[in-house]
């Protein structure tokens, strides 16, 4: 039923003059179809591994498989067109003077006849909800349509994987609210993979499983709810707990109980209802 | 230092075809010793109020008072150097502008800017850099092998170094992982106490604006749209949603519980602890539905 999309095996990295290891021994698989968020203090080596995934930096030691080709320098290419990567800074990944033309690039470069370019653009930019500004310069958009921009960017291209890497926390509350309603959406239309690396559990909060990294190595491994019943664990690593588990834990402080240790805030305003007719 | 706008518009490009209005008829007080917050969405005009706390932008119609400097619109005002001097400004992605070889010529350069000699700035080049909670070991180091959160922290430690009575703060957690961010906003806090500065904070974050200070300035399409403490500030969050920003989490919360049972607590609650109590005591004393 769960079919690995990628798999990493033993996997060590360390980079040029730094003595110790970014990535330690690091072991997973990710599953066709899901959203993983990886998550970690600044310099858990969260990012390194976005990196080693599309081949941008090579293993020092262990195994990479992405779409059932081992990672090297002669599947690179091949791996590359399966992932589409959105990275943080949104003023840094425009190269178009317009939003079509931004989008448009990938595909040139890919030699995409310019008939179905035109309509993959359009498809693409429907997808993230920015078909009205096919022609507006970049100075013209917000932090989160830049960000919506690079995102269609990349679905033009049909990538299996796509992995954003803290692609939301240089944007304000909305822009971040944008971005996660677009991803959301495409995790529901088609079986895209998304990867998501971050340090805002509210954002691991909505994944299908998370990855706890600490200091290069895989920390823990769960769902949203066995993750966030690391509770104060949590702040240790540099992390930070989600509000509503937050809010979940003072309940029970006052006596009240409730069912799970992961409650959105909806869930816990029911499950409040709920003890209430019990009582 | 107190400072205060009175009346202050400022217009982009004036007297050509792009002319803009960015700010209209801004007046906020800020005694010394305050720690104010300045909330609003991206454009309106929050930047543009900040530019002129130090005289980077001059009013184009009102008065702007720095201490005992007054900067008016329509005349030559000279001498804004010592107040640029005593009003420090960390802008958002301060790293960005770290330019020197070392960490220490990038820390002395403001100082030295200001006429403080190279043996003084030194010593305030340690001292910065121990408040923001880096070693001195950093000192000969470049800044461009630095860690993106130890460059943060340089560039913060440049603006500490000129000693300025006011700290202006842009986003400063912007990019940050959780623990970042809690440390750098607890340092400017423990600074604005023990030297007892006025901060400016310009933030996206109820949370902390609710946390930190004293007084919140709400600006919407270039006006100030509402002023008051976090507790009045907070009490009406019907507004807040109605100007499409956030209310903290646990004012969203609060909400959330008061729409499901159809009644209203007593008052708005700032910390989780207070809302959880209360609505304790309301199921002990039994809700009426």
């Amino acid at each position: 039923m769960k079919t690995p999309i990628v798999s990493l095996k033993g996997v060590t990295f360390q980079y040029d003059g730094q003595e110790r290891n970014a990535l330690n021994h690091v072991s997973f698989d990710i599953y066709d179809g899901e959203w993983l968020a990886i998550v970690g203090h600044n310099g858990s080596g969260k990012s390194t591994m976005a990196k080693l995934l599309n081949g941008l930096q090579f293993p020092k030691d262990g195994e990479i498989t992405v779409c059932g080709m081992k990672l090297q320098e002669e599947t690179i290419w091949d791996i590359r067109s399966k992932i589409g990567m959105v990275f943080q800074n949104p003023d840094n990944q425009f190269v178009g003077t317009t939003v079509q033309d931004d989008v448009a690039f990938g595909l040139e470069n890919m030699g995409i006849p310019r008939l179905e370019m035109v309509q993959r653009v359009e498809d693409s930019l429907k997808k993230v909800k920015m078909e009205q500004f096919l022609h507006q310069e970049p100075h013209h958009l917000s932090g989160g349509q830049k960000q919506r921009v690079a995102i269609a960017s990349v679905l033009a291209l049909r990538p299996a994987i796509i992995i954003l890497d803290e692609a939301t926390s240089m944007l304000d509350p909305r822009g971040r609210e944008e971005v996660l309603e677009t991803v959301r959406t495409l995790k529901d239309e088609k079986s895209l993979t998304v990867i998501s690396i971050t340090h805002d559990l509210e954002e691991a909060a909505k994944a299908d499983r998370i990855i706890v990294m600490n200091k290069g190595e895989v920390f823990r491994e769960g769902t949203p709810d066995e993750i966030f019943s690391m509770d104060e664990q949590l702040v240790q690593l540099g992390l930070d707990i989600p509000f509503s588990v937050k809010m979940a834990k003072a309940f029970r402080a006052e006596g009240i109980q409730l069912s799970k240790h992961y409650l959105s805030e909806e869930e816990l305003v029911t499950e409040l209802w709920t003890y209430r007719s019990r009582m | 230092m107190d400072i205060s706008l009175s009346h202050v518009d400022y217009r982009y490009q004036a007297n050509t075809p792009f002319e803009r209005l960015a700010i209209q008829d801004v007046s906020i007080d800020i005694p010394s010793g305050t720690y104010l917050a300045i909330i609003g969405h991206t454009g309106s005009g929050k930047s543009t109020v900040l530019q002129h706390l130090n005289a980077l932008l001059v009013p184009s119609e009102g008065t702007v008072a720095i201490g005992d400097k007054e900067i008016k619109a329509h005349q030559k005002n000279k001498d804004l150097r010592k107040v640029r001097q005593r009003v420090g400004i960390v802008f958002q992605f301060p790293e960005h502008q770290l330019f020197e070889e070392t960490v220490e010529k990038d820390i002395i350069f403001g100082p030295m800017n200001f006429g403080v000699t190279e043996a003084d700035a030194k010593k305030r080049a340690r001292v910065a850099l121990k408040q923001v909670g880096l070693a001195e070991e950093i000192l000969e180091k470049s800044p461009f092998d630095l860690s993106g959160g130890q460059m943060r922290r340089v560039a913060i430690a440049g603006v500490l170094a000129m000693e300025p009575d006011v700290i202006v703060l842009d986003e400063p957690t912007a990019g940050l992982d959780p623990r970042g961010r809690k440390e750098i906003m607890d340092m400017f806090y423990q600074l604005h106490q023990e030297r007892q500065l006025s901060t400016i904070l310009v933030t996206h974050s109820m949370e902390d604006a609710a946390r930190y200070a004293d007084q919140i300035v709400i600006m919407q399409h270039g006006k100030v749209a509402k002023k008051g403490t976090p507790e009045e500030i907070f009490s009406s969050p019907g507004e807040l949603v109605q100007m499409g920003l956030d209310v903290p989490e646990v004012v969203r919360f609060q909400l959330k519980l008061e729409e499901k049972w159809g009644m209203n607590f007593e008052q708005i609650y700032l910390s989780i602890e207070q809302l959880s109590s209360a609505f304790a005591n309301k199921l002990k004393r039994g809700v009426r539905l």
